[in-house]
């Protein structure tokens, strides 16, 4: 599969076996099969909103493969700032780099970025939408734990209602024949347009309210951040926070061999006592960041093939 | 209403386009989208009495012969149309409305977060979908919208 050129702005745009590549070649990158394979490429990142671990991952992931970065972490630094408008800021840069990756408030900002580049743009989050390279870190850590990304069960539990996270680990899922359970209160359910992508892609997934009523063993467990200011009534929220919190106690039952993953930061939501257990890999995923953005990097810019 | 009563109400045409069996009242929303407001003598006829349809709208362009891919941009407000091309005062094609695949520059997407309402952007949808359950997905900030008639600007 050649990827020379192409941007990586969704993971809708991605099938079954593109996306089964772009893991295996994260797994040789891991591996230390394509070490300097950057040497002599620059990468520019455009963070217009603040991200400090996805920018430095970028930054780490391209310094250790021998590349260059140049870039910026502060949108009051960048001619944004002026009054440029996006298409043309990204007009400009595609002549200094050869791969672009951009973090922008706008959602569908990184798809317009891709339309005007002449060299490939890689997308580090655009709003609410995508965080592509993050669904492949995910999907590098589930095939590093069991060996392969078909027919797992996955739990998915908290607010899947505004989490980009799930929706986009859910459609990638979508290709491998997953059994998804979606874990959350009813006002933050996954919403109605991607339960009928899965249905449509033949994804078996169905929804409960509490870890306790998940209804079969769970291979991996996604939990996500239950964010305060996405309720009016902060007892309301204390109350759906605390229900979704996991710690030894709520992981017993379905659970309890469930390897578990966050996509980080996380807040109180899983207790530290379980950091210690062999279900917690979240630190592990959060690693994964560095292969798996090389081996974008490497294959976008043709230096790994 | 008889050919000829009808006649007096909407002149017939000598060479242009006619766009029959619109769905009322959406004739006034078939001119802006076709962009015909000043091309030429226009003739809009309102709440027809329709067999198919209950009530009609009709749109006449004089001396302006409509391509299929001008028309079919009417599809989301108008489906059921139907387009005939008079030459001569003779009707020299007729043809249905086909519902295109994507959509650009034609609606607006009403997520204030979607980039292509913050940059100067040809916004682009794509269709999925048909009939009751057609619905279109912003290329931009991905989001899908079941009512795409509502968002033709």
């Amino acid at each position: 599969m050649d990827m020379k050129g192409r941007s990586i702005v969704s993971i809708r745009d991605f099938t079954h076996e593109e996306i089964a590549s772009i893991v295996a070649k994260a797994l040789e990158v891991k591996a230390g099969k394509w070490p300097q394979a950057m040497r002599g490429k620059v990468l520019a990142t455009l963070f217009f909103e603040p991200s400090t671990r996805t920018r430095l991952s970028f930054e780490a992931a391209m310094v250790s493969m021998g590349g260059q970065v140049i870039g910026f972490a502060d949108p009051n630094v960048s001619s944004a700032k002026k009054g440029e408008s996006l298409a043309d800021t990204i007009r400009t840069v595609t002549g200094y780099v050869d791969v672009i990756a951009m973090r922008h408030p706008l959602e569908g900002a990184a798809r317009l970025a891709s339309q005007v580049a002449s060299v490939p743009v890689i997308n580090a989050g655009d709003g609410a939408n995508q965080h592509p390279t993050q669904t492949c870190l995910d999907l590098v850590t589930i095939h590093e734990e069991f060996g392969r990304l078909d027919g797992l069960t996955v739990g998915m539990l908290g607010d899947l209602k505004h989490g980009r996270t799930v929706h986009s680990l859910a459609q990638a899922l979508s290709h491998f024949r997953s059994r998804l359970v979606l874990i959350s209160p009813p006002s933050l359910r996954m919403p109605d347009h991607l339960k009928l992508e899965l249905e449509a892609a033949g994804c078996a997934f169905e929804e409960v309210p509490t870890l306790e009523s998940v209804p079969c063993k769970l291979d991996v467990l996604y939990v996500t951040r239950i964010q305060k200011e996405r309720f009016a009534d902060f007892q309301e929220y204390e109350r759906v926070a605390c229900a979704y919190r996991l710690n030894r106690e709520t992981l017993a039952g379905a659970c309890s061999q469930a390897r578990i993953m966050h996509p980080l930061p996380r807040v109180d939501e899983i207790a530290e006592e379980l950091d210690g257990t062999p279900n917690a890999i979240y630190f592990r995923q959060a690693h994964n960041g560095i292969p798996t953005r090389q081996a974008l990097l490497g294959l976008v810019t043709g230096a790994i093939r | 209403m008889n050919d000829t009563s009808r006649a007096r109400k909407v002149y017939a045409i000598e060479r242009g386009t006619v766009i029959d069996h619109i769905p009322s009242p959406m004739a006034l929303k078939v001119v802006q989208i076709l962009g015909v407001q000043k091309q030429g003598i226009l003739t809009v006829g309102m709440n027809f009495p329709s067999k198919r349809l209950g009530v009609k709208d009709i749109v006449k362009v004089e001396n302006l012969i409509l391509s299929s891919q001008a028309t079919d941009r009417i599809a989301l407000v108008a489906p059921t149309a139907t387009i005939n091309i008079i030459e001569g005062g003779q009707v020299v094609e007729k043809r249905p409305i086909h519902l295109p695949a994507e959509f650009k520059g034609l609606l607006r997407c009403p997520n204030p977060r979607c980039i292509s309402n913050a940059e100067k952007v040809t916004t682009w949808f794509l269709r999925e979908g048909a009939g009751a359950d057609m619905a279109v997905r912003c290329v931009y900030c991905e989001r899908v919208y079941q009512n795409p008639a509502e968002l033709v600007v």
